[in-house]
């Protein structure tokens, strides 16, 4: 099982960056992807500057890195920035819409169909794959009945699996709006938002208006209010045909989230239960937080 | 501008018909659309009757089979699809690669739109249907600016729909799993939001309270109109404050876009509401025909009329319209 440390979801300033990113690059992580999939107005990096920080990485880490691509491309801007990511030369690129996998279409290039692509059957899972999908990162909706169902249809139709990367910690990306909650929360326009998801390192907390955590906004992204956590669903997780493991980033405690995860794919017993949500996994709403019977 | 309208059973259909609809779009009796509501769309029979009342007054038919077929579920798409095709309608629209693929393959014939539930916010991203799947048109999710409408039409392989009027989605379309993450049913795989058999209503001392899988969406004091829980448009807490921290209950309303729109080159456009009733259906289809037209026979000098805003704002959510995000100041 191979464990990779997904896209940072959330708006950091540069130094907070820097400091993540030579915490994580001593770490058993096997693929470590970078770029900005929530907002094109963040700033923290130019693709440049993501490609340096790659060019670091790779200096003092085996992982592979990956170029994640934006998810919500509205501006024409935007979308001139996802062919320059495209041609970036160097790296295996996520791409998070239609449009970034025509671009690697024409471009003859492999890529990794990301979480946010509607691929929910073998026979659009075909599609990608015939035109160059390697790796498949399923919906964070997708139980493991459903991704073991999908995987089956594609063996059925003939083709050869892609690699399978599951949404294993983190707080699930769940939308995607024009708007930004972020900057409405703070009553601010979208257009004059001063950066302000800069001052919300884990995202802004949304409870119900009886206090139940609900929702983290994090710009134009609406995320789960809980994280995320397959850690005690690891057996499951190897025999559904997972090949990867994602953690997506959070400001604090990252480096025990990877050996927490480390030494359970080195042998070691998974946690009985552990905190955060697991429902989409176990086929139920994804808030919900499933135990195995009779663990806990 | 074609103006395109929904039905979710006959009588609907026959309202949009008869108040001047170009096209109307159905959906199957069951998961294979995202309006899968008890008690609405089409079964066998009034299918049946939909084509030949179609056909009768030369309009338009459409098929919506937009939502993403599961595996061991996969059989019933291809049968919606053949379904479509074995009655001749004037085209599916569809959002899932694989069930396009289907359909280009066993009935090229057929024309294939492309479901706003495809999130294709952009040339590229229209490209890939058009040159995969030969998609005729694609319906552009409700998250584009005029100006940014307006760059995809001039850069689009295909011609554009657009949303026109109706409820508003505040997220984009085919990328939202918040009511998933509550009810454990979503558009894309269930086509339904916030579903009706997840909703409690409960009165106490407190207000009225609207639940959804026992989450409390909005609680309502007496003097307030209550609407119904979907969960984006409820009131929450964030940082101290109570308030709609997604968006308020409010429709889509563009009647005063008719003619950027339609400079713009925008081929359709399309009203929301196959949950609705057939009076809603007549009403809007009435206003926008009669908008339409006024702005074909005489572009220079349209005006929205009042009483064609009083007939939509009583028909929309929280009596309340917006320009949503065609208007720069949304975004």
């Amino acid at each position: 099982m191979k464990l990779s440390l997904g896209p940072v979801l959330f708006y950091w300033d540069k130094e907070h960056m820097g400091r993540f990113y030579s915490d994580m690059a001593g770490l058993p992580l096997d693929v470590i992807y970078l770029g900005e999939t929530v907002c094109s107005k963040r700033r923290t990096f130019s693709l440049d500057q993501w490609l340096g920080l790659a060019r670091e990485l790779k200096a003092c880490s085996p992982a592979q890195i990956v170029l994640s691509s934006l998810t919500l491309i509205e501006a024409g801007s935007e979308l001139s920035s996802l062919r320059r990511l495209c041609d970036n030369g160097e790296l295996l690129v996520e791409a998070n819409d239609m449009g970034a996998v025509q671009l690697l279409i024409e471009r003859k290039l492999p890529f990794v169909g990301g979480p946010a692509l509607n691929l929910y059957n073998g026979h659009a899972l075909v599609q990608l794959l015939d035109a160059g999908m390697v790796r498949w990162v399923p919906p964070v909706e997708c139980s493991r009945g459903l991704i073991a169902d999908v995987l089956e249809q594609v063996r059925e139709l003939g083709r050869p699996l892609p690699e399978v990367e599951i949404f294993a910690y983190g707080h699930l990306p769940l939308a995607y709006s024009a708007r930004c909650f972020t900057a409405r929360a703070e009553n601010r326009p979208k257009d004059d938002c001063q950066f302000c998801c800069i001052n919300y390192p884990d995202g802004m907390a949304l409870t119900s208006q009886e206090g139940q955590a609900l929702f983290t906004l994090n710009g134009i992204q609406t995320m789960s209010a809980d994280v995320t956590n397959l850690l005690a669903d690891y057996s499951g997780l190897v025999s559904c045909g997972a090949d990867l493991l994602r953690l997506s980033p959070r400001a604090e405690g990252m480096v025990e989230v990877v050996k927490a995860f480390d030494q359970v794919r080195q042998g070691g017993m998974p946690p009985l239960c552990v905190d955060g949500c697991n429902g989409y996994w176990h086929g139920q709403a994804g808030m919900l937080r499933v135990e195995e019977v009779g663990l806990c | 501008m074609q103006l395109v309208c929904p039905a979710g059973n006959l009588p609907a259909l026959k309202a949009a018909v008869r108040q001047g609809a170009d096209a109307v779009y159905v959906g199957f009796r069951d998961d294979t659309n995202a309006r899968h509501f008890a008690g609405l769309n089409m079964d066998d029979k009034q299918f049946d009757g939909a084509v030949a009342f179609i056909r009768q007054h030369q309009r338009k038919l459409y098929v919506a089979v937009n939502t993403y077929p599961q595996p061991k579920i996969w059989a019933r798409w291809q049968r919606a699809v053949d379904r479509a095709a074995d009655h001749g309608v004037d085209a599916l629209i569809a959002a899932d690669p694989g069930v396009l693929d289907y359909a280009s393959r066993h009935h090229p014939h057929m024309a294939l739109h492309l479901s706003v539930q495809g999130s294709a916010t952009h040339a590229a991203a229209l490209k890939f249907y058009a040159e995969r799947y030969g998609i005729r048109r694609a319906v552009l999710p409700r998250v584009l600016s005029l100006a940014q409408v307006k760059q995809v039409a001039a850069s689009s392989p295909v011609p554009i729909e657009v949303f026109g009027f109706g409820s508003l989605c505040i997220m984009a379309e085919g990328r939202c799993h918040l009511s998933s993450y509550i009810t454990g049913e979503s558009p894309n795989l269930c086509g339904v939001c916030s579903p009706a058999k997840a909703v409690r209503w409960s009165e106490d001392a407190e207000g009225l309270s609207a639940r959804l899988s026992e989450v409390l969406i909005d609680r309502y004091t007496p003097d307030e109109p209550a609407g119904y829980p979907t969960l984006c448009k409820g009131r929450f807490l964030v940082d101290g404050k109570r308030f709609h921290a997604l968006e308020e209950p409010t429709s889509l309303d563009t009647l005063d876009l008719v003619p950027e729109l339609t400079a713009i080159g925008v081929e359709a456009v399309k009203i929301e509401g196959r949950q609705r009733s057939p009076a809603y259906v007549e009403q809007v289809t009435r206003v926008w025909r009669a908008a339409l037209d006024a702005h074909r026979s005489a572009p220079a000098s349209f005006v929205v009329k009042d009483q064609w805003r009083q007939v939509l704002a009583g028909l929309s959510e929280g009596s309340q319209t917006t320009l949503g995000a065609y208007h720069r100041s949304w975004q």
